[in-house]
């Protein structure tokens, strides 16, 4: 189980996370919703120990992130993968280095069975015999599947995905939709992924939460986000320009 | 005397601010450099990566280090012979070219000429490594970042920045050579005589002493600002030519307070 306890982060004086509060169950996907830079992928970094909060807990299977070392961070670390919104590929190395790059880190295993287990990575995210492509000759759409693949090779129990159907197709969002779910049923993980994209959202979600101006307003599942009559979340979920979010913004000066 | 007032407030504002700049930015270097110097001997050693980085700093920075110092080489023979053939002294241009390029230049163009090459390119990589999150990922992978990027390139330097000073030195003094033998005219025995007699061990190792340092300022800073890059494209220009600016002014301002320290100890 995840819990994130009252956390508060600033960044050069301004409040992106101000008291938010959030339980992720064990082998639950959880979507986390909200406006561009309204701080979700801040509160993504928070979980994976990448940035620290002002105050607040972060709780991982009852143990605080936030008070760890970096030996101890790291051991917690290798049960986590995450898909970055651009996938983050080292570009240096080419898709098989990348796939392997935990493997090589962290495990033992001589290079026949790096090489095995890099191919079945890539086989569950759908790509083959591309293990010798840099990651600059790859589309997009590609590219956030390689990710993938590099982020479940060390069979993770918690998955992190920043804005995974972002920058991509709606065809490939799709697919990569489908990949979210079928790697959750496969490896029966738990799952958090931050996103604007509403109907990735309803696809992909166990529960939804909404962050707004640094808190969690409204935590259900799907069908419960959909019906909600809290304003603000109805405003974002229908996607109109008009209503309190957007409130004393002056659309006609804009145009 | 309101707005007197007013200017001296703003006045003393901005220089605190300067310097509160300087220190955290001091701050910045220095821990870094703790840190580099905590991970080195934590395995694994990563050879592939040194031997790659050394590849890089030193084969592929040969052609302009042997450019720069023949030429340096040659432009001291033939400045220094401006003056010397008024005193009928011209052998003694092989011992002033030899020492000034073991002492000072070989050194010090070594260091400038790999900051500008290898440092710019060593914050343009890490750079984009920060602002692409790739710095971000390593560390979700459990992988420090200071141990996968800066080790290696921390200890590249320190060996080829030296070993490409020997080879400055040398191909400087070749650089003289030339000029004072095929345009001066002097005897090649002499030449080489009063090139190789007045040296000492110490004119060499003073000069490598600073060119190790100068490795250790151009890999602390091209990496912290490679690190500390924010703003995308534009960040990673803004860094790249920082860590160029700022690896120069050190370079130079350590060079002088290194000479002045070996000429009191030497004294």
């Amino acid at each position: 189980m995840i819990e994130i306890k009252d956390v508060y982060k600033s960044f050069n004086g301004h409040q992106v996370l101000a008291g938010t509060n959030l339980t992720i169950n064990t082998g639950e996907t959880t979507v986390i919703i909200g406006r561009s830079g309204c701080g979700k992928s801040v509160l993504l970094k928070h979980i994976i120990g990448l940035l620290k909060p002002d105050s607040g807990k972060i709780l991982i299977d009852g143990k605080d992130i936030t008070k760890m070392d970096e030996k101890e961070l790291n051991s917690i670390r290798m049960r986590f993968g995450m898909l970055f919104q651009g996938a983050a590929l080292f570009d240096s190395l080419n898709v098989l280095e990348n796939v392997a790059f935990g493997m090589i880190e962290h495990t033992n295993a001589d290079e026949e069975a790096i090489k095995k287990r890099v191919k079945e990575c890539l086989a569950l995210v759908g790509l083959k015999g591309i293990e010798y492509k840099k990651p600059a000759e790859l589309s997009g759409g590609m590219r956030k599947r390689v990710g993938l693949a590099r982020a479940i090779a060390l069979r993770p129990q918690i998955m992190l995905y920043d804005e995974p159907t972002t920058g991509v197709d709606p065809i490939m969002g799709d697919s990569i939709n489908d990949l979210i779910i079928e790697l959750h049923n496969k490896l029966k993980v738990t799952s958090i992924a931050v996103t604007h994209d509403m109907t990735s959202a309803y696809k992909i979600a166990d529960r939804i939460a909404m962050l707004y101006n640094g808190k969690i307003i409204a935590e259900g599942t799907p069908e419960e986000i959909k019906n909600t009559k809290d304003p603000v979340v109805r405003q974002f979920i229908t996607g109109a320009s008009r209503g309190p979010i957007t409130e004393g913004i002056d659309f006609e000066h804009l145009i | 005397m309101k707005t007197t007032i007013l200017k001296i407030v703003r006045l003393a504002s901005l220089v605190g601010h300067r310097a509160m700049e300087i220190v955290r930015y001091s701050g910045g270097l220095s821990i870094l450099m703790g840190q580099t110097l905590f991970w080195i001997p934590i395995p694994p050693m990563r050879r592939r990566q040194i031997f790659e980085q050394m590849s890089k700093i030193g084969v592929d920075s040969l052609p302009i280090v042997t450019m720069i110092s023949m030429f340096t080489g040659m432009v001291l023979a033939l400045q220094s012979a401006y003056q010397m053939q008024r005193f009928a002294a011209e052998m003694y241009i092989a011992s002033l070219v030899a020492f000034s390029m073991l002492r000072e230049l070989g050194p010090v163009l070594t260091a400038l000429i790999v900051a500008g090459r290898v440092g710019a390119s060593i914050t343009a990589e890490i750079g984009t490594m920060k602002v692409t999150e790739q710095i971000d990922a390593l560390e979700t992978l459990a992988t420090n970042p200071v141990k996968y990027l800066v080790v290696p390139r921390f200890l590249a330097l320190i060996v080829m920045v030296p070993l490409l000073t020997v080879y400055a030195d040398f191909i400087g003094i070749i650089g003289g050579y030339l000029i004072g033998v095929y345009k001066l005219n002097i005897s090649h025995a002499v030449y080489l005589k009063n090139t190789w007699d007045p040296l000492k061990l110490k004119d060499l190792y003073t000069g490598l002493i600073k060119s190790f340092f100068f490795a250790i300022i151009v890999c602390i800073v091209s990496c912290y600002e490679g690190m500390t890059t924010e703003g995308g494209a534009e960040g990673v220009g803004r860094s790249t030519t920082a860590s160029v600016v700022i690896s120069f002014i050190l370079i130079i301002a350590s060079d002088c307070l290194f000479t002045a320290l070996f000429y009191f100890i030497g004294r």
